[in-house]
């Protein structure tokens, strides 16, 4: 199992996704990056840490979502490689069209960073299997721009289509049916505002986040 | 370059005294051209050059087992084992804050995050102290707004978690706000990074942004009282870049690890003028500087203007000979403008060329040696007499005395503001604002070790006696480090004061210091870096002194540490140290009765230290569920905000034989701790206690929903909760 | 050549901001203002004198990057 962490000038996530990635695989992960051109071939699952990439100028992940790594990585989740990204890289992953929709503004305005309890709204998916029963965790949100926004064919569409994976317990940020992470159609390209990875640890968050983790690695 | 004749005038608008250019005639033998006054200017500014605060600073305890390195350095560096050092600092963005409180703050922020890297420290955890005007004041509710913003903004995007501090309100501030910021980084002991320039003919480096016309003359400005007229100053405000700052983290932190570096140093206050000066002076060489080289934002920029400029995120470095190329490719991996702008030389000159001119000339040393040094007139504060607690008519209905209180600016939750601080970045963050606690707990990655951090100082207790406000100051951080179990190590100071030049303040400034002092020796507990920040006042009105201390901890196995938020049903509660009910200066007199006077409680250190040293103990020895000082508004607010942070009920008794009931509530005596334990722990407690001749007492036990005080206080928690945490949101959105 | 782009976000989509910023100017006595959108101006200095041609190419800007077209509409003014 290789997984892989993409380093944009100002990820600052990264740190956080590699050490929950090392800790539930055991192995380190490939920190590539973002002027690479490829990712390595190994890859087996790749996440798109938090952070600013490139500042977060012009629009949040605007500029990251044009890189040329990510280039490389919307073809190969197009060939089915699984690909999270975590607030930062959830607001790429939009930006790039692999999800639909976009992240907004809070409707509060400012920056919210809180423990956020998430009810699980599919347990079957890719993300979500090892959490077996359980139906709410809780994440750390820290965002500004974590307003999710989709024409209503759209959310009803991922609605229907058990899409929509996590819901906000108490919306944070105003997002539009208080989604908090959805996958794409095939299931493989997941992305959410809350931080699972910084939830493995007992001395920093709890260890909710670990399952997600868990989940992904297992479908490999 | 167009000569202009340095005239009486000229002189004054560069803040300088005819005195203090009589001796920069005398140094150099004939008159300064206009860059050269300008130099002169900056480095004899009062932010520069201490030239108030100088003689009474060197009175402070620096050194200790612990200590790395003291004050004079970009920050303080102590060492917690293992090979590991914490590299620390605070200072105070105070004037540019208040003339545009977003910039001014993120600014603060990034300016003390360059100090702690510069050092070779990864940034860990931020802290920050801020006061504010009264809340009915029309300015204040935009300034919290925009500092808070500010602070966010800037932390929240180079990825370092914003982890505590403290804000208050007092019409004190109305006319000058304090925001005073706080870097705690960690390095590896043989990866600490000093600024002196040594050795001659090596390539000086300019790195990280762009050089504009921002904040020309900042460091004057920040030497200088405020007038009605200083919002029209708004465009000396630098702008921050935090993207370029986390790029000069990681560029800075890739170079680091190479040997590379000879010295480094940040370009703050006063830009290239101050980094160059105080690296060549203290490697006693000269240096050469070429200004076409210096990248530019804006065309045709005059010398004058680069070298007084403070844009942002730039830092000057002294490189090896040789490793040049390997300097250029790591700064332009990270995209940064990166240029060798210059040399050192054996001349002790500072020389500057524009142009194919030389446009300065200048011996090094008296830049930094000759730098004034006075000894202003200081005036003791007159004693306040001893308010004696029956005096202070009891409340008719403590119910609502308490939620008063808990509601009142000074108290309330400061969760509007801590919500939008990104605290668990980095994914060490073990404790933080959240939990309403004493002090800050952040785990050294990788390891089963923290650093406990915490800024305190009370203001009022400074007012109203500002030697015992200087022993508490330091006193109530290093309570708050053992509240959590740390072993406190150093502190840091950012000490914001009014107009030195008027005896009554230079007073305030002198008896702190007294104070203080006094403190960090009982407690073997240096000062290891700080900044000075006087002439806050406006229109003749002074702040009240107001010397921030930000303490530095170390928890050396997270097995064993505590935060308030530990009680559980059934645990008694402790009262640790003794109660006379003092409530002169209070916060209760302030808030109750609308008096600010008295002599504010005075501080034991004896007594202090043997109290804390026993409760760290206990929390070593695993014997406590929670702990929790008692500061302002006393022993109910300390109660109170356990049993609300550990979501349990709790029932006071108040024992026989203690003070009047307003004093055991809300006096404010010092060395106080709060101890939740389990029940079976109690009497072993108390017997240690009063065989060591620490005083002990039961006082409570948790459970339930309520809060209940003998036969006074009866309330839901959840409605105490609701008032605690109403004010502030509301406040903001009305 | 000066290319000036608007970017504001579509009508029906939330407008947080504007409408805080409106709500500010009700509460200063501005009474008239119903609504407020705020959005972003780009200012690009471009070589060539071809406007249409321009035009065409800060188009292409736009959907590829100035403006996410989820969220967001824009307009440009090309001015010599």
């Amino acid at each position: 199992m290789q997984t892989a962490v993409i380093v944009f000038p100002a990820s600052n996530c990264d740190r956080d996704a590699a050490m929950a990635l090392e800790k539930v695989t055991g192995r380190a992960p490939h920190m590539v990056w973002h002027r690479d051109s490829e990712l390595p071939s190994d890859v087996d699952f790749v996440v798109i840490p938090g952070g600013f990439s490139y500042g977060d100028y012009l629009r949040s992940g605007a500029m990251a979502a044009r890189s040329p790594i990510v280039k490389d990585l919307v073809k190969r989740a197009g060939q089915g490689l699984p690909v999270a990204g975590f607030c930062n890289g959830f607001q790429i992953l939009t930006e790039t069209g692999l999800l639909p929709g976009a992240l907004m503004r809070n409707k509060g305005l400012k920056f919210v960073c809180r423990p956020q309890e998430l009810k699980i709204t599919n347990g079957n998916s890719r993300y979500t299997s090892a959490y077996g029963t359980t139906q709410n965790v809780v994440f750390p949100v820290a965002h500004h721009d974590g307003n999710y926004y989709a024409d209503d064919s759209t959310l009803d569409s991922l609605e229907n289509e058990g899409r929509i994976i996590f819901k906000y317990e108490g919306n944070p940020n105003g997002s539009a049916r208080d989604i908090a992470g959805i996958c794409n159609a095939e299931g493989n390209v997941f992305g959410m505002m809350p931080h699972p990875e910084r939830a493995i640890d007992p001395q920093h968050g709890g260890t909710d986040g670990l399952g997600l983790f868990k989940s992904i690695i297992e479908s490999i | 370059m167009q000569a202009v004749e340095i005239t009486p005038e000229i002189v004054a608008e560069h803040g300088l005294t005819p005195d203090e250019y009589q001796i920069i005639l005398d140094r150099l033998g004939r008159a300064p051209n206009l860059n050269e006054l300008g130099i002169f200017s900056v480095m004899w500014s009062e932010h520069c050059s201490y030239k108030s605060s100088r003689r009474h600073l060197g009175k402070f305890l620096t050194t200790g087992d612990k200590v790395i390195q003291g004050p004079g350095e970009n920050a303080g560096v102590i060492d917690i084992g293992d090979g590991d050092t914490i590299i620390f600092k605070m200072e105070s963005h105070n004037h540019p804050s208040f003339i545009e409180p977003y910039q001014g703050a993120a600014t603060g922020v990034g300016g003390i995050m360059r100090d702690v890297f510069t050092m070779g420290a990864r940034p860990i955890a931020l802290m920050n102290a801020l006061r504010f005007g009264s809340p009915d004041h029309p300015k204040t509710k935009s300034l919290v707004d925009g500092v808070v913003a500010g602070i966010g903004g800037y932390g929240n995007c180079v990825g370092v978690p914003t982890v505590g501090g403290e804000t208050n309100f007092h019409p004190g501030y109305n006319g000058n706000i304090l925001v005073n910021a706080m870097c705690v980084g960690h390095a590896r002991a043989d990866k600490v990074f000093y600024s002196a320039a040594k050795g001659v003919g090596n390539p000086i480096f300019y790195v990280g942004s762009k050089t504009g016309k921002d904040g020309i003359h900042g460091a004057t400005m920040a030497s200088a009282e405020f007038d009605d007229q200083s919002e029209e100053k708004r465009p000396t405000v630098q702008v921050g870049d935090p993207f370029k700052e986390k790029l000069l983290i990681e560029a800075c932190m890739e170079l680091m690890a190479t040997d590379a570096i000879i010295a480094i140093q940040d370009m703050g206050a006063a830009g290239l003028t101050s980094s160059s000066v105080e690296m060549a002076d203290k490697g006693g060489v000269g240096i050469e500087l070429d200004l076409d080289l210096v990248p530019q934002r804006e065309p045709n920029m005059t010398p004058y203007e680069m070298m007084l400029s403070e844009s942002q995120e730039r830092m000057l470095m002294v490189i090896q000979p040789g490793k040049e190329q390997l300097a250029f490719d790591v700064f332009e991996k990270w995209e940064l403008d990166v240029a060798k702008i210059g040399v050192t030389t054996d001349t002790g000159r500072m020389v500057l060329s524009h142009k194919g001119e030389i446009v300065c000339d200048i011996p090094v040393a008296p830049l930094a040696d000759d730098a004034p040094n006075y000894d202003r007139p200081h005036e003791p504060t007159p004693k306040r007499p001893q308010i004696m607690t029956a005096d202070i008519a009891e409340p008719s209905d403590y119910n609502a005395t308490l939620l008063k209180m808990v509601g009142c600016p000074d108290l309330a939750s400061r969760r509007w503001i801590w919500e939008q601080y990104d605290r668990t970045v980095m994914a060490d963050t073990v404790d933080n604002s959240q939990s309403g606690g004493d002090a800050a707990i952040v785990r050294i990655h990788g390891t089963q070790k923290a650093v406990a951090i915490t800024t305190d100082v009370t203001p009022r207790y400074c007012y109203a006696d500002p030697y015992e406000g200087g022993k508490q100051c330091v006193a109530e951080t290093w309570r708050n480090l053992t509240c959590v179990g740390a072993d406190p190590i150093a502190i840091t100071d950012c000490l914001n004061f009014g107009n030195p030049e008027r005896p009554d303040i230079m007073g305030q400034f002198v008896g702190c210091i007294e104070g203080m002092n006094e403190a960090c020796r009982a407690f073997d507990y240096p000062v290891v870096s700080g900044n000075v920040s006087l002439y806050n006042e406006t229109n003749g009105v002074a702040i009240p002194p107001t010397p921030a201390v930000g303490g530095v901890g170390l928890i050396p196995d997270l097995n064993y540490f505590a935060t308030l938020s530990g009680a559980k049903d059934g645990d008694t509660l402790i009262l640790i140290g003794k109660t006379d009910g003092w409530l002169g200066s209070s916060l209760y007199l302030r808030e109750i009765e609308n008096r600010e006077d008295g002599a504010p409680p005075p501080v034991d250190l004896q007594v202090e230290k043997q109290n804390g040293d026993f409760v760290r103990r206990l929390i070593r020895d695993r014997r406590v569920n929670a702990v929790h000082d008692c500061s302002d508004g006393g022993m109910l607010i300390a109660a109170t905000e356990m049993a609300m942070s550990s979501r349990t009920g709790l029932m006071l008794t108040k024992p026989e034989g203690s003070c009047l009931t307003n004093g055991w509530y809300f006096g404010e005596d010092q060395a106080r701790y709060l101890l939740a334990v389990d029940a079976n722990s109690v009497n072993p407690i108390l017997s240690t206690a009063k065989s060591m001749g620490v005083p002990a007492i039961e006082i409570g036990t948790f459970g339930g929903s309520q809060l209940k005080a003998d036969n006074h206080i009866d309330l839901d928690l959840s409605k105490i909760r609701a008032t605690y945490e109403a004010w502030l949101p509301t406040y903001m959105e009305s | 050549m000066k290319a000036i782009i608007h970017v504001g976000l579509k009508p029906g989509v939330l407008d947080p901001q504007g409408r805080a910023i409106a709500r500010s100017l009700s509460d200063l006595g501005y009474d008239e203002v119903s609504d407020a959108r705020q959005g972003k101006v780009i200012e690009l200095d471009m070589s060539g004198t071809d406007k249409d041609a321009a035009e065409a190419r800060v188009k292409e800007m736009c959907e590829k990057l100035l403006a996410n077209t989820v969220i967001e509409s824009y307009r440009i003014t090309i001015e010599d």
